[in-house]
C-alpha cells in the first residue's frame, strides 16, 4: 500500500518533469531533493531528471546537479547522457558556470569518464579565473580516488597549481597535494616563501590546511632550533656537500636558525589571532613543533582564549593543552585558574580540566590546587569525584611535600558516604602506601576496620592485599580478616576472591601457627570455584607454599617470591605518549593513529641545501598589508624563474654563492623593504657585493591618482631579462585599493635609442656605478591616446634588487580624467613570438569599458649594459681574447673632422641579462675614431656601433 | 614510501564525507553526502554513544567506529555529525558544523528542526557551497547570500508564481578578491555604523563570596551598513585593557600591533569585529553578592534554602534581568518557597531551579526562602549545590573599555555612527 503510494507520487514527479513549465519542474526538483535530504531513493526518476540537465533555469539546474551527484554512481549509463552538456559548459564565459560544470563533472563517479575528467582539469588549471582553477584543485582529489592510476599526470597539474598566485587557489592545491602526492616535498621548495608570505590573506580553511603541510615540510628541511638537539647535530659528520671551510664555521658557531624556518613563525603569528579556532590550532602546533622552545609562551594566550568557545572545541583545545602541559608546564602555569571546572561543563571537559591541573601541579601551587580539589571531590557527579582522587594521588607522588597531606585527606574521604568516593580513595591509598608502607600501619588498621561497609570490589581487593603485602605490620588484624573472608569467600567478586587466596599465601608462610587451617580451607573452596582463573590460581599456591614431595624446588623460595618487595606503581598521566602524534590532528584527539595520518619527521641532523627554495623574486601582498607602509612593492615570480636561476649559477661559484645569498636577505626582508627609494638605496648598498655594485638599473614609481583627493602609489619594478621585462606592480595606499594588484608580464620588443649624453660619461670615466643618471622620462602613454591615463618611463640605474639580471625601470602613471581608473594592467599581446602571459586583474567584473593601449618601451642599448671595473691590461687581454671570434671593429666614415686630441677611451661592462662581457675602445685620432668593440652577443654589438656612429656623427659641431 | 600510498589509494580521501542532522529525540531527518553514500547505519555507534552520555553534553565530539570517525557538534538541539574517513583537524571540522549551524541561523532566523525541514531545499543548496568535495568552499555569509537568497515570504510567494529563481546566476564579487567578505556596490540611503561592545564576567566565587577566579570576557559586534567601500578605523581610549584580541579576518594585524587601533574593511550587515580577554590579573569588578544559605537535613527528608542577592560593584548603574539557577541534586523532590520578588520555577525532571528575579532594587533585596522536600529515605546529598547568576547591565562596560573614535576613509558622506555597552554574567558561578 505504501509502497504503491510512493510509485504513484513518482509518476506525478516524473509527470512534472516532463511537463512544459519551468515552474513545475522546478517544483518536482524541490520534492526530489526532499526526498533525497530524508535518504528516501528517488534512483527511478534519473532518466526524466537527467534530461533537465541543459535547462536554462539555473536553480532548477543546480538542483538537478545535485541530484546527478548523488544518483550518478548508481547509473552510470545514463549519467552519460549528461557528460556532453558538461563539456559545452566548461567552455561558458561566466565562470560560475565553467566552476560549477567542473565540480559536477568531477563529481560524477563513473570511471568511463576519466580521461575526459583529466581534459577538463588540464584546461581549467589554466583558466583565467582563479576561482575556476580553484574548482580545478578540488577536481584532482576527487579524479584521484576515482582512478589512482592518473597519479602521475595529476601531480603535473598541482605542480603547475602550486606556482598558482591567487590566494583563492592556495589552499585548495595544498589539499590537492597533501592528498595525492603528500611525499614530493620537491614541489613544495620553490613555493615555499610564496606560500608563506600569501598566507595571511588566505581564507581561513585553505591556512590550516598549508600550515599543516609547512610544519612537515620545516621539519624535513631546517635543523632543530631546539638547543639540546643542536648541540648534538654539531658532531655530525654527514655534511658532505658543505666544503670544508664552511663545515668549520658551522661546527663553532651557535645555532642560526634558517631565514626561511624564521619567516615561516613569523608569517604565521598574526593567525593566532584568527577568529577560526582551528586556524589558531593549527599556528599553536606549528609553533609546538617548530618554534625555539622560549619562543613558545605566545600561544599560551590564545589557546586559552579557545576555551572560551564550544563545548567541542574546548575538548579538544583542552587535549591539546594537556599534552603540552606535561612537558612544559610553565606555558599555563600563569593561567591555571582558567582550568578551574565550573559544576556545569560537561563530564569529559572536567575530567581533561582536572588532568591539566595536576599536570601544573607543582610544589608552589599545590595547596591552591588541592583546596580547589576539595571541591571537586564533594562533586554531584561522581565519575568526576573519583577522577579527582586520582588526580590527588598524582599530585601526593609526584610531589613528596604533599603526600601526607593527601593521604590525611584520603583517609578522611574513606568515612564519605558515596561508595565510589571510598572505593577511589582506597585503590589510590593503595598506591600511595606503597611507597612508604612502614610509618602508615595506622591507616591500614583504619582500612581494615572500614573493610565491612565496603562492598566495592576493586576497594575491598586493594584493601586485601594491603593486609597480606603489610601483614608484619598488622599482625594481629590481618588473620582476623581472613577469618571473615573465610566465611563470604563464596559470595565475593572474582577479583576479591583472587585476594583472598593471596592474603591467605602469605599470611600462611609468615604466620603459619594462627592461618594454617584457614588457609587450607580457603584453597579448597577456591579449588572448586566455578572460575577457572581461581581454581588455577588456588593450585598454583598451594604447590608453592604446601611443602610436599611434587612441588620440588620451587616451595623453598615461596617466601622470596610472594614477600617480595614491589615496586610502587607510577601515577602518570594518560596523556604521557600523545605527543608522539602531531598535535591538533584527529590521530592525537583519538591517541591512535588515523588512516592517512602523516607522520612528523625527525629534524634533520644537517640542514638539506637551503638554496632549493631560492626564486628570484618574491611574493605579493594583499589586504593586510595594504596598510602598513606608505608603500608596497608586489611581486610575483616569473614562469622564467628556473632559467634565470640557472643562468646565475652558470657565472662563477663565488658569484653564485653571493647572488643566493642576496636572493635569501632580500626575500627574507621583504616586509622591511622600502617603500621610499632612498630607504631601498640604504638596504641594496648592504646587499651588494662589489660586482653588483657596478649594475645600475632602475626603479619605476608608478603614480596612479584616482579624481579624488588620495594618491594611490604604485610600484613597479621592472626586471628585464633579456628582452623580456617582468612588470611587477603593487599597490598601496592609506585608503583601500579595491582594484588589486597585479602581476605583469611585459614582454617588450626592444628598439633602440641611443642616449648621447650619459654614455659617453660612462665611456670616458670608466665608471663602476653610475655617475650621472639622466632625469628625463620618455613616454609611455600620452594622456590623450590613453582616455586620460599617461604614463612615462624612465631608467634610474639603480641596481635591481630582483636579481642581477634584471634593470629597473620608474614608471608614473597619472590619472588625468575625472574618473578613477581602475584595474590597471597590462596584457601584452606581443607580435614578437616571447613569452607572453595575459595577466587576469582581479575585479575583471565590474569594469564597464574595457580600454587596450599598446606602448613599447624602448631602452637604449646601453641601458641593458652594467659597467665593469677593469684594469687596463685585463681589457686588453680580453679584447685579445673575444678578438678572433666575435668582433665588430669598424672606421668611423665620418666626413666631418671630430676636434678631439688624440685619445683612447676604454669601457669595459657586461650585459644585463646574461653577463657576456661587452668591450668598446673608442680611439680618437683626429679627424678619425676608431671604434672598436668586442662582444659575443653579436646583435647588441652591431646595435651599440650603430648608436656610437650616430653619436660621435652628430655631437661633431 | 610505499605503505602511505596503499592506505591512500584505498581509501577516498576527503575532509567531511557525510553530514547527519539528528533531533534530540534520536531522529535522523537530513543527511548529505558529499562523496559516495555511507549508508546511516554509522549512526547507530552515535545513538550509542548518546545514550551512555545521558547528557546530551556529554556525547564525545569524536567517536571511532570501525571505519569511519564520526565528529558532531551539538547546538540548538540538534546533533551535526559528519562522517570523516581519514586523518583530519578534529577543529577544523567542529569549527565549520558550527559554521554550518550559523550560516542556518543567519538564513532562517533560527536554526532548529522545523526551519530545516521547511527549508531543505535551501538547506540543500547551502550544504552544497559550502562544502566541495568535502573541502570549505564559501563559508562568508556575504558570498552565500549573493549565491543562495535568503528566504522571504514575499519572495517565496513571487517564485512561486513566476518560477523566478533564489539563486545567482554570477560569481559574488567577494568571492574573487582579496576581503571575500564584501560584496562590490553595496548601496543604502541611510549609512550607518553600530557597535556594541558586550562584556561577560567569568567568575567563580566560593561559599564566603570570595572571588576564586574572574575574568572578563568581551566582544564587539558590529552593524556596519555603509554604502561603497569604506575604510574605518576604531580606536580605544585605553587599548591597553586588552589582553588577548582575535579578529575577524577583515581587521589589518599589523596596525594593531603598531598603533592598537582596529582598521578594517567591514564586511556588509551584521558581524563580530573582534573578541577580547581581559584577564585574571586584572581586578574584576563583581557586580552583585550572594547570600546564601542551602541545607539538607539528616532526618525528616527536607531541605531549608535561603537566598538573598544584593548589588556589590555596579557603578552605579541599575543591574536588571537578574536570573539565579539552581541544579539540585537528584534526591530534591519539590520545592516550596516564597519569593520577595520576581518568580521561581522547579522542574522536578531536570531537578533546575530557576529564580527570575529581573531588576535589582538595591533598596529591598530580593529573597527567596522556604524548604525542599527529598525523596524519602535517600541519603542527604553531600554537596551543596552551586548558582548560576545570570544579570545584565546596560551602558556599561564593566572593565572600563571606552571607544574612542571611528573614523572612515575611502569614502565622502557623513555616516551615523554609534557605540553600545552592555556587562552580563558569563559563566558566573557561586560555589556553596
Amino acid at each position: 500500500m505504501l509502497n504503491h503510494r510512493f510509485l504513484c507520487r513518482n509518476e506525478d514527479l516524473k509527470e512534472m518533469l516532463e511537463s512544459n513549465k519551468e515552474s513545475l519542474k522546478l517544483e518536482a526538483m524541490k520534492r526530489i531533493v526532499g526526498l533525497i535530504a530524508k535518504g528516501k531513493n528517488a534512483s527511478e526518476l534519473f532518466p526524466a531528471v537527467v534530461k533537465n540537465v541543459a535547462s536554462k533555469n539555473i536553480e532548477l539546474k543546480k538542483l538537478v546537479y545535485v541530484y546527478l551527484v548523488r544518483y550518478a554512481e548508481e547509473q552510470q549509463d545514463l549519467a552519460l547522457l549528461s557528460i556532453s552538456t558538461f563539456q559545452r559548459a566548461l567552455k561558458d564565459p561566466n565562470q560560475l558556470i565553467r566552476a560549477s560544470a567542473l565540480r559536477v563533472l568531477s563529481s560524477i563517479r563513473v570511471p568511463i569518464i576519466v580521461p575526459i575528467m583529466m581534459l577538463a582539469i588540464k584546461e581549467a588549471a589554466t583558466d583565467l579565473s582563479p576561482y575556476v582553477r580553484k574548482t580545478a584543485a578540488h577536481a584532482i582529489q576527487k579524479l584521484y580516488s576515482l582512478d589512482p592510476d592518473q597519479k602521475e599526470h595529476l601531480i603535473e597539474v598541482i605542480e603547475k597549481l602550486l606556482k598558482d598566485k591567487s590566494t583563492l587557489v592556495a589552499g585548495s592545491v595544498v589539499m590537492a597535494f597533501e592528498e595525492v602526492c603528500p611525499d614530493r616535498i620537491d614541489l613544495i621548495h620553490k613555493n615555499y616563501r610564496k606560500l608563506c608570505n600569501l598566507l595571511v590573506d588566505v581564507e581561513e580553511w585553505g591556512q590550516v590546511v598549508i600550515i599543516h603541510m609547512l610544519t612537515r615540510y620545516a621539519r624535513t628541511q631546517f635543523v632543530s632550533p631546539w638547543r639540546e638537539d643542536a648541540m648534538f647535530d654539531e658532531n655530525n659528520e654527514k655534511a658532505f656537500y658543505d666544503s670544508e671551510e664552511e663545515r668549520k664555521v658551522e661546527q663553532t658557531k651557535p645555532y642560526i636558525m634558517d631565514p626561511d624556518h624564521r619567516l615561516l613563525l613569523r608569517n604565521t603569528k598574526p593567525l593566532l589571532q584568527s577568529r577560526n579556532t582551528a586556524v589558531v590550532m593549527a599556528v599553536s602546533q606549528l609553533y609546538w613543533h617548530l618554534a625555539p622552545k622560549h619562543e613558545l609562551s605566545i600561544i599560551t594566550k590564545s589557546l586559552v582564549r579557545l576555551l572560551r568557545s564550544h563545548r567541542e572545541v574546548q575538548y579538544v583545545v583542552l587535549q591539546n593543552i594537556a599534552t603540552m602541559s606535561i612537558q612544559r608546564k610553565g606555558m599555563f602555569e600563569p593561567f591555571m585558574k582558567s582550568f578551574y571546572v565550573r559544576s556545569t561543563d560537561a563530564t569529559h571537559i572536567k575530567t581533561l580540566k582536572l588532568e591539566i591541573l595536576t599536570n601544573l601541579a607543582n610544589e608552589a601551587n599545590i595547596s591552591t590546587i588541592l583546596r580547589e580539589f576539595q571541591t571537586y571531590v564533594k562533586s554531584q557527579d561522581k565519575a568526576f569525584a573519583a577522577a579527582t582522587i586520582q588526580a590527588i594521588g598524582r599530585c601526593a607522588t609526584n610531589i613528596s611535600e604533599v603526600t601526607d597531606t593527601c593521604l590525611n585527606g584520603l583517609v578522611l574521604l574513606l568515612s564519605n558516604r558515596d561508595e565510589t568516593v571510598v572505593a577511589e580513595s582506597v585503590v589510590v591509598i593503595k598506591k600511595l602506601l606503597q611507597t612508604q608502607p612502614s610509618q602508615h600501619s595506622d591507616i591500614i588498621k583504619h582500612m581494615a576496620k572500614l573493610f565491612d561497609n565496603i562492598t566495592v570490589p576493586m576497594a575491598r581487593a586493594s584493601i586485601l592485599w594491603l593486609m597480606g603485602e603489610y601483614c608484619e605490620h598488622v599482625p594481629k588484624i590481618a588473620p582476623d580478616v581472613l577469618r571473615k573472608m573465610a566465611k563470604t569467600f563464596t559470595n565475593e567478586e572474582d577479583i576479591v576472591k583472587l585476594q583472598i587466596v593471596n592474603l591467605a599465601a602469605k599470611l600462611y608462610l609468615t604466620n603459619s601457627k594462627q592461618t594454617k587451617l584457614l588457609t587450607q580451607y580457603i584453597l579448597n573452596l577456591g579449588k572448586y570455584d566455578q572460575n577457572y582463573d581461581i581454581r588455577d590460581r588456588t593450585r598454583f599456591i598451594r604447590q608453592l607454599i604446601v611443602p610436599n614431595e611434587k612441588s620440588g624446588a620451587l616451595s623453598k623460595y615461596a617466601r622470596r617470591i610472594l614477600m617480595a618487595p614491589k615496586p610502587a606503581p607510577v601515577l602518570q598521566s594518560a596523556f604521557k605518549d600523545r605527543d608522539r602524534f602531531q598535535l591538533g590532528t584527529l590521530s592525537h584527539t583519538l591517541n591512535s593513529q588515523a588512516s592517512g595520518y602523516l607522520e612528523l619527521s625527525d629534524w634533520p641532523a644537517v640542514a638539506p641545501d637551503q638554496s632549493v627554495r631560492n626564486v628570484e623574486v618574491v611574493e605579493p601582498k594583499f589586504y593586510s598589508d595594504s596598510e602598513e607602509e606608505e608603500e608596497e612593492e608586489e611581486e610575483g615570480s616569473s614562469s622564467e624563474g628556473s632559467s634565470s636561476s640557472s643562468s646565475e649559477e652558470s657565472v662563477s661559484e663565488s658569484e653564485s654563492e653571493e647572488n643566493s645569498d642576496d636572493s635569501n636577505k632580500s626575500s627574507s626582508s621583504q616586509s622591511e623593504k622600502s617603500s621610499s627609494e632612498s630607504d631601498s638605496e640604504k638596504k641594496k648598498k648592504t646587499l651588494k657585493n662589489k660586482k653588483l655594485q657596478q649594475q645600475k638599473p632602475d626603479i619605476l614609481i608608478i603614480t596612479y591618482l584616482p579624481p579624488q583627493i588620495m594618491q594611490k602609489t604604485l610600484l613597479l619594478i621592472i626586471m628585464t631579462k633579456y628582452i623580456l621585462i617582468h612588470i611587477v606592480l603593487s599597490i598601496s595606499t592609506q585608503f583601500f585599493v579595491n582594484c588589486m594588484c597585479s602581476l605583469l608580464h611585459l614582454c617588450v620588443f626592444l628598439a633602440c635609442q641611443f642616449d648621447v649624453v650619459s654614455w659617453h660619461v660612462h665611456v670616458s670615466l670608466q665608471a663602476s656605478s653610475p655617475v650621472f643618471v639622466p632625469e628625463t622620462s620618455h613616454e609611455l602613454l600620452h594622456r590623450m591616446t590613453g582616455k586620460g591615463l599617461s604614463a612615462q618611463y624612465r631608467f634610474t640605474r639603480q641596481p635591481c634588487i630582483y636579481g642581477n639580471s634584471m634593470v629597473s625601470l620608474q614608471l608614473t602613471l597619472s590619472n588625468s580624467s575625472d574618473q578613477a581608473l581602475e584595474n590597471i594592467h597590462i596584457s601584452e599581446k606581443s607580435s614578437t613570438g616571447q613569452n607572453i602571459h595575459r595577466f587576469n586583474a582581479i575585479g575583471e567584473r565590474h569594469t564597464t569599458k574595457e580600454d587596450e593601449f599598446s606602448v613599447s618601451i624602448q631602452p637604449a642599448v646601453g641601458e641593458l649594459l652594467l659597467p665593469i671595473t677593469m684594469s687596463e691590461a685585463d681589457f686588453t687581454k680580453e679584447q685579445g681574447n673575444t678578438n678572433t671570434s666575435y668582433w665588430h671593429a669598424d672606421e668611423t666614415p665620418t666626413n666631418r673632422p671630430i676636434h678631439f686630441s688624440v685619445c683612447i677611451s676604454r669601457f669595459a661592462g657586461k650585459t644585463v641579462s646574461s653577463g657576456s662581457l661587452v668591450l668598446v675602445s673608442v680611439a680618437l685620432k683626429d679627424p678619425d675614431a676608431v671604434i672598436t668593440i668586442n662582444t659575443e652577443k653579436t646583435v647588441i654589438g652591431s646595435m651599440l656601433l650603430r648608436q656610437f656612429k650616430t653619436a660621435l656623427t652628430n655631437s661633431c659641431p | 614510501m610505499p605503505v602511505l600510498d596503499i592506505t591512500l589509494k584505498d581509501n577516498a580521501l576527503i575532509m567531511i564525507h557525510s553530514l547527519f542532522l539528528i533531533n534530540n529525540a534520536g531522529d535522523l531527518f537530513l543527511e548529505k553526502h558529499w562523496k559516495s553514500v555511507i549508508s546511516r547505519s554509522v549512526c547507530d555507534y552515535f545513538f550509542e554513544a548518546r545514550e551512555k552520555a545521558v547528557e546530551p553534553d556529554n556525547v564525545p565530539p569524536v567517536i571511532r567506529t570501525p571505519h569511519h570517525y564520526l565528529i558532531n557538534i551539538y547546538r540548538e538541539k540538534i546533533f551535526f555529525v559528519s562522517v570523516i574517513q581519514t586523518e583530519v583537524p578534529p577543529l577544523f571540522v567542529i569549527e565549520f558544523l558550527h559554521r554550518v549551524a550559523e550560516t542556518f541561523q543567519d538564513y532562517f532566523g533560527e536554526c532548529s528542526e522545523s526551519t530545516i525541514k521547511d527549508n531543505v531545499v535551501i538547506v540543500y543548496e547551502l550544504l552544497e557551497e559550502m562544502l566541495d568535495n568535502g573541502f570549505p568552499l564559501a563559508t562568508e555569509s556575504n558570498i552565500l547570500k549573493e549565491l543562495i537568497r535568503p528566504p522571504t515570504i514575499l519572495r517565496s510567494m513571487v517564485n512561486t508564481i513566476t518560477g523566478s529563481s533564489n539563486v545567482g546566476e554570477t560569481l559574488p564579487t567577494g568571492q574573487l578578491s582579496t576581503i571575500p567578505w564584501r560584496r562590490a556596490g553595496v548601496k543604502y540611503t541611510n549609512n550607518e555604523a553600530y557597535f556594541d561592545v558586550v562584556e561577560e564576567i567569568d567568575a567563580i566565587l566560593d561559599k564566603s563570596g570570595t572571588t576564586v577566579f574572574a575574568e572578563i570576557q568581551g566582544v564587539i559586534d558590529a552593524c556596519v551598513k555603509l554604502s561603497g567601500m569604506p575604510d574605518l578605523t576604531l580606536s580605544f581610549m585605553n587599548p591597553r585593557l586588552l589582553d588577548d584580541v582575535s579578529f575577524h579576518p577583515c581587521v589589518r594585524y599589523k596596525r594593531w600591533e603598531s598603533e592598537r587601533v582596529i582598521s578594517f574593511v567591514p564586511p556588509d550587515g551584521n558581524f563580530q569585529l573582534m573578541s577580547y580577554h581581559i584577564s585574571a590579573q586584572n581586578l574584576v569588578a563583581i557586580p552583585v553578592y550572594v547570600k546564601q544559605n542551602i541545607s539538607f537535613f539528616e532526618t525528616g527528608s527536607s531541605g531549608r534554602l535561603d537566598i538573598t542577592v544584593g548589588p556589590k560593584q555596579t557603578m552605579g548603574k541599575t543591574v536588571e534581568g537578574l536570573v539565579v539557577t539552581v541544579h539540585m541534586p537528584k534526591v530534591v523532590l519539590s520545592a516550596n518557597l516564597n519569593a520577595t520578588q520576581g518568580t521561581y520555577n522547579y522542574d522536578p525532571v531536570t531537578k533546575i531551579l530557576v529564580w527570575d528575579i529581573g531588576k535589582l532594587n538595591p533598596q529591598k533585596l530580593p529573597n527567596l526562602k522556604g524548604s525542599l522536600s527529598l525523596q524519602s529515605g535517600a541519603p542527604k546529598p553531600e554537596e551543596n549545590p552551586s548558582l548560576n547568576i545570570d544579570l545584565k547591565i546596560q551602558q556599561l562596560a564593566i572593565s572600563g573599555l571606552k571607544v574612542n573614535r571611528l573614523d572612515m576613509y575611502g569614502e565622502k558622506y557623513k555616516p551615523f555612527k554609534g557605540v553600545k555597552y552592555v556587562t552580563k554574567a558569563g559563566k558566573f558561578q557561586v560555589r556553596t
